[in-house]
């Protein structure tokens, strides 16, 4: 793979009248061409900017900023306006053209990209056909359901044949069920075009059923990146526990861990669940050594086809046999002792 | 003297100056509209995170939209009398009087079109720019029709503004319903005539209104 976003020490500041605010702070980043790249962070966390760096509709302040090999920091804006037309972008609450039609709102950028009569009216039918509304080609974005519309916006940012998508919080204004057909949309745009897309979100659940990598970003820095699977399963980051916590159950905490407590006396301990760890094994060896266990707390789930999550074990008997039993635990898996 | 209206003695009068009004007020609708639109939208692209921001010309229009709109037409009429005889060659009859009527309608036009075009989704626009478009494309080909409905109702409302104007401007010298029912209702002490007077305006005006309200409720709710 090779890059084709790539921001190396990127700033962007405004200049307000309260002082200057810096909304992006030297951000290094890459984005691998064909990837589903998930940017979060909670609101004022500098994403809605990030993502608009990208395609100038905000400037750079300082920084580099390649965007599929070429510098968009330099560039003058009649030849931004050139670049814009290989980037899509679709946006939280849609931003249809209440005056055009469906089938108008997808051919403007095609008008804007200069495509004769013939070839636009082919390619809008295609489109449609592909985000599945090619039977409200006519009808006005006030008469769509809010799946329609952003399936309009959909078509319309990839009318032009685009490299690039952003999506910039697309599905925040839609229920879950439609959340879930927008994201398979973006997923196939993704697999069967071949476009990079870069999300913009705050929740962490759209990160995981969809994206490759994530970068979480805390006051217009990168707390930490990586592979969605790394940065659930072992976060590094205050911000990234913080997010993961709220979709990843598998951990006691505050109240339950107080509960546990109070009801188990035993040795309580955290193992983390992987394919290939050899949980199950050692704990039924346990018993040999006159050590018992009991299931407190805990939940397995998948991400991106692979099994994580973590269970916590109240382990009783002498308290050498224990620390035995403990040992041969860390010999196949990470265990956490829980205070 | 005030014998009332009588249709052979007035009206044929009564019909010319109706012809006369409505002339002037088309006219200057279509001469002070298409103006105010385009000051109208200057306003609105140059303000500050306009598609064209720019301090310096937006704080000229903005002066000189401020400085003529609260001129009453009656002066306005005087004011630019020069500026009349410079184009028509005459200050007196209906066409002169298109002159003053488009000056004022132009600055009442282009604060409406200002106001209606600053109500357009911010987003809609940046979903614009984001497509490629330029910022010249957008201006001409997306940002009236995206405020077509209110802007219709303004310009509805401005055309009363505008038969007002009309009548104000027929009793110097303008011709129109405005010197008829002076000429010969009120001089000639008839209420009669200025009722009926009264009443032709009030049709017109009822007309516009209706029309208009058609138009922006097709336009709004694409029926």
């Amino acid at each position: 793979m090779s890059s084709i976003i790539e921001f190396r020490d990127v700033s962007k500041v405004f200049a307000s009248r309260a002082g200057d605010v810096t909304a992006v702070d030297h951000i290094d980043l890459t984005i691998e061409e064909g990837e589903i790249f998930a940017v979060i962070g909670y609101s004022g966390a500098g994403k809605s900017t990030l993502v608009r760096l990208i395609n100038g509709l905000e400037r750079v302040t300082s920084g580099e900023l390649v965007v599929d090999g070429q510098d968009v920091v330099r560039m003058s804006e009649a030849q931004l306006e050139r670049k814009r037309r290989d980037i899509g972008m679709i946006f939280q609450q849609f931003n249809l053209f209440g005056s055009r039609t469906v089938a108008g709102n997808v051919a403007f950028p095609l008008k804007v990209a200069g495509w004769p009569r013939a070839r636009r009216d082919a390619r809008v039918a295609e489109l449609l056909d592909f985000v599945g509304l090619l039977d409200r080609a006519h009808a006005y974005p006030d008469q769509l359901s809010g799946g329609q519309k952003q399936r309009v916006g959909i078509a319309r940012a990839l009318a032009a044949g685009p490299k690039i998508l952003l999506a910039d919080e697309s599905t925040s204004a839609l229920d879950p069920e439609t959340t879930q057909d927008v994201l398979r949309l973006l997923k196939k745009v993704n697999r069967e075009l071949g476009v990079t897309v870069v999300v913009i979100t705050h929740e962490l659940e759209i990160v995981r059923s969809i994206a490759d990598r994530v970068a979480i970003l805390e006051q217009g820095r990168v707390a930490e990146v990586g592979t969605v699977f790394e940065t659930f399963t072992n976060p590094q980051s205050g911000v990234g526990n913080k997010f993961v916590s709220t979709v990843i159950h598998d951990r006691p905490s505050g109240d339950d861990l107080a509960r546990i407590r109070r009801a188990h006396s035993g040795r309580i301990v955290t193992a983390t669940i992987q394919d290939g760890s050899r949980l199950g094994t050692v704990l039924s060896g346990a018993g040999d050594r006159g050590v018992s266990f009991e299931i407190v707390y805990g939940g397995i789930g998948t991400l991106q086809a692979r099994s994580f999550g973590s269970l916590t074990l109240e382990l009783t008997g002498p308290e050498a046999s224990v620390d035995e039993v403990v040992a041969e635990l860390r010999g196949v898996t990470d265990i956490e002792e829980v205070a | 003297m005030n014998a009332g209206f009588e249709w052979s003695e007035h009206g044929s009068n009564l019909i010319e100056a109706t012809g006369q009004t409505l002339y002037m007020v088309s006219a200057t609708l279509v001469i002070g509209g298409l103006l105010g639109l385009t000051l109208g939208i200057g306003l609105y692209t140059t303000r500050r995170g306009g598609l064209l921001q720019n301090r310096w010309l937006f704080g000229l229009l903005n002066l000189v939209v401020n400085i003529f709109r609260p001129i009453p037409f009656l002066i306005l009429l005087f004011a630019v009398a020069p500026l009349t005889v410079g184009i028509v060659g005459t200050r007196l009859g209906s066409t002169a009087m298109i002159v003053p009527m488009s000056v004022a309608a132009t600055f009442g036009v282009s604060r409406i079109v200002e106001q209606n075009l600053v109500a357009i989704d911010p987003g809609v626009i940046e979903a614009a720019r984001a497509t490629g478009a330029t910022r010249w494309r957008i201006i001409t080909t997306l940002l009236v029709p995206e405020a077509l409905g209110p802007l219709i109702l303004g310009y509805t409302f401005i055309c009363i503004a505008v038969v007002d104007m009309s009548a104000l401007a027929g009793t110097l010298d303008g011709g129109g319903l405005g010197a008829f029912a002076l000429d010969y209702g009120y001089k000639r002490w008839n209420f009669g005539v200025v009722w009926v007077t009264v009443i032709v305006i009030i049709i017109l005006v009822q007309l516009a209104q209706a029309l208009g309200n058609r138009l922006s409720r097709r336009v709004m709710h694409h029926t």
